[in-house]
């Protein structure tokens, strides 16, 4: 195995680490996923199909939270507007030959895209994508059908302290980007914006508010700075 | 429609925008303007994920042990944990704080 590893190039190494690191919580996902109320067979639908874990847990988030499947598929498409951006710069990065994109683009998420554009030269940018990507999907499917009927054998999921993960889970996602003082401050207004709205409107709802929100705080902030009229 | 509409056309649509990166021409691909408003949204969509798991029930506030579970998270990302210690640690909170009779 020690072996096999030091023959891979580093890209693949890479990717082979991220695969397991982040294949190993689709566990968690799998869990989560049932006790917000799906079958084990739209888990792993989910996992399998949609495969981006960000929008995967926004939508059973707002499931377990309450919401209907029409916010949860909003929260989740919208999460998954970053994956469109991935598919930009690995077009330009990578040069895909025409046939390759379909399958590409279900691979296009945040580990392999972060696996190939963290590359030097061209063909380590390919071998880092496949090798992550392919690695991720494998993974993270798997884990996902463990969790899911471990997770389905349970019971009271609270008890188990499942809803906490779900917090944890989300705060983990949203910490890495947390690293300079705009984000900090969007992420205030988000989070101001969810609390305020949460009594006022159906589950679900204040997810997308936050995002209307975040839109225009992003479109205020960047708007050229006017004189000031006094 | 039922759940697994939902679950089925979320799908679609998630696939969508992944190839759509793809197909859309470069001109547009090279505004800086796209990725910043990418970036944007995935910040304040996580916020609010992150908090309506934290302190929403329904239509309504609930401060329960969820909120060990947002500090226990919290501690372990500072000390630059694996994700999946993360999530246990966020797990192991709320379960102790509800054997331990907290709501």
């Amino acid at each position: 195995m020690a072996l096999v590893f030091s023959r891979l190039t580093p890209a693949m190494r890479m990717g082979t680490s991220i695969a397991i690191a982040v294949g190993v919580y689709g566990i968690s996902f799998g869990a989560l996923s049932v006790s917000a109320g799906l079958t084990v067979w739209q888990t792993c639908a989910l996992s399998a199909l949609m495969f981006t874990g960000g929008s995967q847990f926004a939508f059973i988030g707002v499931i377990g939270g309450g919401g209907t499947g029409a916010a949860a598929w909003a929260a989740a498409t919208l999460l998954g507007v970053r994956n469109g951006v991935y598919g930009m710069q690995l077009k330009a990065l990578i040069r895909p030959p025409a046939k390759l994109i379909p399958l590409m683009a279900q691979l296009t998420i945040d580990e392999s895209t972060a696996t190939a554009t963290a590359q030097d030269d061209s063909g380590e940018r390919v071998r880092g994508f496949w090798t992550a990507g392919l690695g991720v999907y494998l993974m993270w499917n798997t884990f996902t059908l463990i969790g899911a009927l471990a997770g389905d054998a349970l019971g009271d999921p609270t008890m188990w302290g499942l809803d906490g993960a779900a917090v944890a889970a989300f705060l983990g996602l949203l910490w890495p980007r947390l690293h300079a003082k705009d984000p900090i401050a969007l992420a205030v207004a988000a989070a101001l914006a969810t609390i305020i709205t949460l009594p006022l409107v159906p589950p679900g709802i204040p997810v997308l508010i936050a995002a209307a929100v975040t839109a225009a705080w992003w479109a205020w902030r960047r708007r050229p700075s006017p004189e000031v009229p006094e | 429609m039922t759940l697994w509409t939902w679950v089925i056309t979320a799908c679609v649509a998630a696939y969508a925008i992944k190839l759509a990166g793809y197909l859309l021409p470069q001109a547009l691909l090279d505004r800086p303007i796209v990725h910043e408003l990418a970036g944007a949204l995935t910040v304040g969509l996580l916020t609010s994920l992150t908090v309506m798991n934290t302190v929403g029930k329904g239509q309504a506030i609930a401060l329960d042990s969820r909120l060990l579970a947002l500090a226990a998270g919290a501690i372990a990302l500072k000390l630059k944990a694996p994700y999946i210690v993360v999530v246990i640690a966020g797990a192991l909170a709320s379960a102790i704080g509800r054997r331990a009779g907290l709501p």
